[in-house]
């Protein structure tokens, strides 16, 4: 079996994405106990920041199309590019990081290839199909997230999935793979009329606050109340050597910028302690969260799911008991 | 006249899923589903009524699934759409992604002469954003995903901002071309109350497109057509139960901090 893995590069800072090298080790321990290969492909103008780490989480390739034009992402030459190379590999399986520009390019691939796409996937395993042999499950939250369907595509090559960032573990650093560099850059001829649209101009947004890499995540909702009372999540974060996250409703309300929103929509975080403030855990939200290995809840409503799935919690109003952690805190220093 | 096509999905309002939505037993009660307009393909629409505005166009609206549908098209007649198409058939049913997009490509071209189709991003019942794309490269027309804002229209081209994560690009687009819309673009407009009083009655007739109208070979869509299959659906419930509750006073508040420091701030 061979699985590609479509690898990007962030245009802003260059760097690879994290996601790239999340579906590296994935693929790999999908592929190793069938000793199968994972052929990481990048296509671009130049290669990205540390891709090095392919080869370190398990990559057997690297196969590169690089050219000028192709600088820019831009969803029709890249397909060009990147069909020709998915069919010269003729792989079973093609992940694609959930990114937009990964949820641009991969229904093009699907569709000219005609198979199956499976988008969002958080759990991907190989199993038997009846008399298929061994094809891979894609399992994904459907249905606003109160369902989890596991996807299959029995009949048609390659199987096709994207994949959000954050979602697959790396493993530590002493059971990282290393494999040996092998690269391969693929020779073409780029033709001018793949490029169909014109990119007047090109904005970097404020660099993204990444949540990923917290220890401690607090986090407000609705019950928060307003912009003002943020102020207590920030100086918990502080005293506490967190950062600040946000639920959809706190987004919508104005309380705090959609760049620090966790959930299906936002910031997929696994902390070692999340504090819900004023959360109800709407599924949404519990999508990017339910994997922290610690959740303490605050909210009013002692019915709320946050509950449900959190390991701590207070039943009061946050506007109350935020002041009081943030005394006991100081007395505690 | 230039035309543009919008699609336009009926879903069942995932956004909003009330006590009663969910069953005893953790499956979704569809029945306690309100059925919507996909919201973003109400961005989508209100994209192609600004391109109307500007540049003078009829605009279609097209969309697939059963005769309920209607009034997401009536809906759309509301709004100021122009001519509206059902299409539907009931070997299209259980269409995947990529059996839907084979059904409204063929849709599309049967409307025939369209410059540019609008899309919402993503469906909420769904959120693959998988069918815009598809119905692009079955064209071939030129695709931007992601736009959030309209910059200008001209007699050969388009141009929009899309959203890229980490950066806004500012994309001209000639014709012929499919942009998806995500929420951020506009805010939809009111139905016109002169429209409504002649599209509101029953006996409006929407042109409704079927398999053999549209010449679509059975294998290529509903369940036939469909390369994915779904396997399984498990219920996502929650387990709960096992949690340390803390009193909300003084004392129990007080207690929690201390092993916050402990378990977590301490090296």
């Amino acid at each position: 079996m061979k699985t590609i893995v479509f690898v990007e590069r962030n245009p802003v800072t260059g760097k690879m994405r994290d996601v790239s090298v999340e579906m590296t080790f994935k693929a790999h321990t999908l592929m190793k106990p069938l000793n199968g290969q994972v052929v990481a492909v990048y296509v671009g103008e130049s290669l990205p920041q540390q891709h090095e780490n392919l080869f370190k989480y398990g990559a057997d390739k690297l196969v590169t199309a690089l050219h000028p034009e192709l600088k820019q992402f831009q969803a029709m030459p890249y397909k060009r590019v990147l069909e020709n190379i998915v069919k010269a590999e003729n792989p079973d399986i093609v992940l694609f990081g959930a990114t937009h520009y990964g949820r641009e390019l991969a229904p093009l691939i699907s569709s000219s290839l005609n198979t199956g796409l499976t988008a969002d996937c958080t759990q991907l395993y190989i199993d038997n199909y009846k008399d298929k042999g061994k094809i891979l499950f894609q399992a994904r939250p459907a249905f606003g997230g109160n369902i989890l369907a596991t996807i299959i595509t029995p009949d048609h090559r390659p199987m096709m999935a994207t994949v959000r960032e954050g979602v697959m573990l790396l493993p530590e650093d002493n059971k990282a793979v290393n494999n040996p560099i092998r690269m391969d850059n693929v020779p073409f001829e780029f033709k001018k009329e793949w490029i169909r649209s014109k990119v007047l101009s090109v904005i970097p947004k404020a660099e993204k606050v990444n949540l990923g890499g917290a220890n401690i995540i607090i986090a407000g909702g609705a019950g928060v109340g307003s912009r003002d009372n943020f102020n207590m999540l920030r100086s918990l974060a502080e005293q506490l050597g967190g950062e600040v996250a946000a639920s959809r409703a706190a987004v919508d309300f104005g309380f705090i910028e959609k760049d620090r929103m966790v959930g299906q929509t936002g910031q997929v975080v696994r902390p070692k302690l999340y504090i819900a403030c004023g959360i109800s855990g709407s599924v949404q939200h519990r999508a990017g969260m339910e994997e922290s290995k610690k959740i303490l809840a605050i909210n009013t409503d002692p019915d709320a799911p946050i509950f449900k799935i959190a390991h701590m919690g207070i039943v009061g109003d946050v506007k109350e008991i935020l002041p009081i952690m943030l005394k006991c805190l100081k007395e505690e220093a | 006249m230039r035309k543009v096509v919008v699609l336009a999905k009926q879903v069942p309002d995932t956004a909003n899923i009330a006590a009663d939505a969910m069953k005893e037993d953790g499956t979704v009660n569809r029945g306690a589903l309100p059925a919507i307009f996909n919201p973003e393909d109400l961005n989508a629409l209100e994209m192609a009524l600004q391109v109307k505005e500007q540049l003078g166009c009829e605009v279609h609206v097209i969309t697939m699934g059963p005769n309920t549908a209607t009034a997401v098209l009536k809906h759309s007649l509301y709004l100021g759409a122009d001519k509206v198409w059902l299409v539907s058939d009931r070997k299209f049913a259980g269409a995947d992604t990529l059996a839907t997009s084979q059904v409204l490509a063929k849709a599309i071209q049967h409307v025939g002469d369209v410059s540019m189709v609008f899309a919402g991003r993503q469906a909420i019942d769904g959120d693959t954003a998988q069918v815009g794309p598809q119905v692009a490269n079955l064209l071939d027309f030129n695709l931007v995903a992601f736009a959030t804002e309209l910059k200008s229209v001209s007699a050969e081209h388009i141009t929009v901002a899309r959203d890229a994560e980490v950066q806004t690009e500012v994309i001209q687009a000639p014709f012929p071309v499919l942009i998806t819309v995500s929420h951020e673009a506009n805010s939809p407009r009111y139905p016109n109350a002169t429209r409504m009083l002649k599209y509101f009655r029953d006996d409006i007739a929407i042109p409704t497109l079927d398999r053999e109208t549209l010449n679509i070979p059975e294998e290529l869509c509903g369940l036939k057509g469909s390369p994915t299959k779904v396997f399984a659906i498990k219920n996502i419930q929650l387990t709960g139960g096992a949690h340390q509750m803390y009193e909300g006073a003084n004392d129990g508040i007080r207690a929690l901090v201390r092993d916050i420091v402990k378990d977590y701030t301490e090296v």
